[in-house]
């Protein structure tokens, strides 16, 4: 089992296909360092092993050593996911000591220009700096970088910089259409050109650099045809608890309406897993509708993912329209006709604030 | 990737982490990409991958130990964690 700790949704970019919520200030008022212990806690309990911290930027918590000190007590395989900006030699160091295991460093495009645009602030010298700091202090480090329209092409001058710094993993994830993406998905969404070019260069890079990088390329799931299996099924492997304390089974299920939010303050993680309506409405197969209900594929991809069913249709307990077997999958054809119908005049990014 | 050649040494990736787990009460293999939960020949395989014996040589061994024949099991599994980045070997190939 895995947490996806979000210890604060502050951060120092504002890239426009952030996953955070759109009403991040709804999540100012932060769990504690002792909070968080017990969250902790609780989660090793329950049998999680993977700890993902994450945010916003995680570096902008003061107490992140005590938090990392915590987690390898506990056992934990703790992994960093940053944007490296506020990274210092120094500090990585004290994580090192403390027990952090590894380190993801996000880079949002191959050169500084385009970078820095998408990531709204000047940061990719510094990134790709850290990134150096962090491999020479023996740290295993997987880089990260959102692909969408304005990058993609870009897929193989990537590839060549994640081979110079020498990572572990490089992964190559297409923005999912959830928060800020959403808001921006016409401008974000790749061409079908442009990703049938990128994947010919990821598929010749792992052919030759099989034996030093570990190459995860992630397409946009509305070109697939079959959704992706979200969390690795609802509630039954993943769970997120954002800065405020809410628990949920994926980071983007606060916005489904229809189901009470818990939260650590008021009861324990134990509780929150087996008893919460949250997590059992749609556990397992019994919730599913048609045509997932007769779908041999139902303990493959689950249904798809529930918070992209709400998004588009206004109901969680629908089949993803991702899924081309879906009543309301035209709602997703439509969105890759318009980017792939020629328009140039893309709307502007909005820009997250 | 290829299968793993017989000659190879295989030891546990540095990044790789092997620990008992008190609440499954068994051997867990953490690493960037996941958790394995281990069976009791999976322990025992990987108590032998200290980059020292080969691949044959720890078939030899358990084939032994276990009085039947393992090496389908240690292939699959050794191969299984060089796909997932958990186990590295000085390649003889």
């Amino acid at each position: 089992m895995g947490l996806l700790a979000e210890l604060t949704y502050r951060c120092p970019l504002h890239c426009p296909y952030c996953s955070n919520p759109l009403n991040l200030a709804a999540y100012s008022d932060e769990l504690t360092v002792e909070e968080w212990s017990r969250v902790l806690t609780e989660a090793h309990d329950l049998g999680v092993l993977q700890l993902h911290l994450s945010g916003g930027e995680p570096l902008q918590r003061r107490d992140l050593l005590a938090i990392v000190t915590r987690a390898h007590e506990l056992g934990f395989y703790t992994n960093l996911i940053t944007s490296a900006l506020s990274l210092t030699a120094a500090k990585a160091e004290q994580l090192k000591r403390a027990g952090l295991d590894h380190i993801q460093i996000s880079i949002q495009a191959a050169d500084p220009v385009l970078s820095d645009g998408i990531a709204g602030t000047p940061s990719y010298l510094r990134k790709v700096a850290v990134a150096r700091t962090v491999k020479a202090l023996g740290f295993p480090l997987t880089l990260n970088v959102v692909l969408h329209r304005h990058n993609i092409d870009q897929v193989a001058a990537i590839l060549a910089l994640a081979e110079e710094l020498a990572v572990e993993r490089l992964e190559l994830a297409n923005a999912q259409y959830y928060g800020w993406a959403l808001h921006n998905r016409t401008a974000l969404l790749p061409t079908w050109e442009q990703l049938q070019r990128a994947e010919s260069v990821v598929q010749a890079a792992r052919v030759r650099l099989a034996k030093q990088m570990q190459i995860i390329y992630v397409i946009p799931d509305y070109y697939s045809r079959y959704p992706k299996p979200c969390m690795g099924g609802w509630g039954r492997q993943q769970l997120t608890v954002a800065p405020n304390g809410d628990v949920l089974p994926c980071p983007a299920a606060g916005q489904i309406t229809a189901l009470p939010v818990e939260n650590v303050r008021q009861r324990s993680l134990a509780w929150i897993w087996d008893d919460s309506l949250m997590f059992n409405r749609f556990r397992g197969v019994d919730w599913m509708p048609e045509p997932c209900r007769s779908c041999p594929r139902q303990t493959i991809d689950f249904g798809g993912c529930r918070c992209q069913a709400f998004q588009l249709t206004g109901d969680a307990a629908v089949t993803d329209p991702v899924c081309y077997l879906s009543p309301d999958h035209g709602i997703v054809a439509d969105a890759v006709r318009v980017v792939n119908s020629g328009i140039e005049a893309l709307p502007e990014l909005v820009y997250r604030s | 990737m290829s299968d793993i050649p017989l000659t190879a040494r295989p030891r546990l990736a540095s990044w790789a982490r092997l620990q008992w787990d008190a609440i499954r009460e068994k051997q867990v293999l953490l690493g960037p990409e996941g958790v394995l939960v281990l069976n009791a020949t999976a322990a025992a395989i990987l108590a032998l991958c200290d980059g020292q014996r080969s691949v044959s040589a720890i078939i030899t061994e358990l084939n032994t130990q276990y009085n039947h024949a393992v090496e389908q099991d240690v292939l699959t599994f050794l191969n299984r964690l060089r796909q997932k980045r958990l186990m590295e070997c000085d390649d003889q190939e």
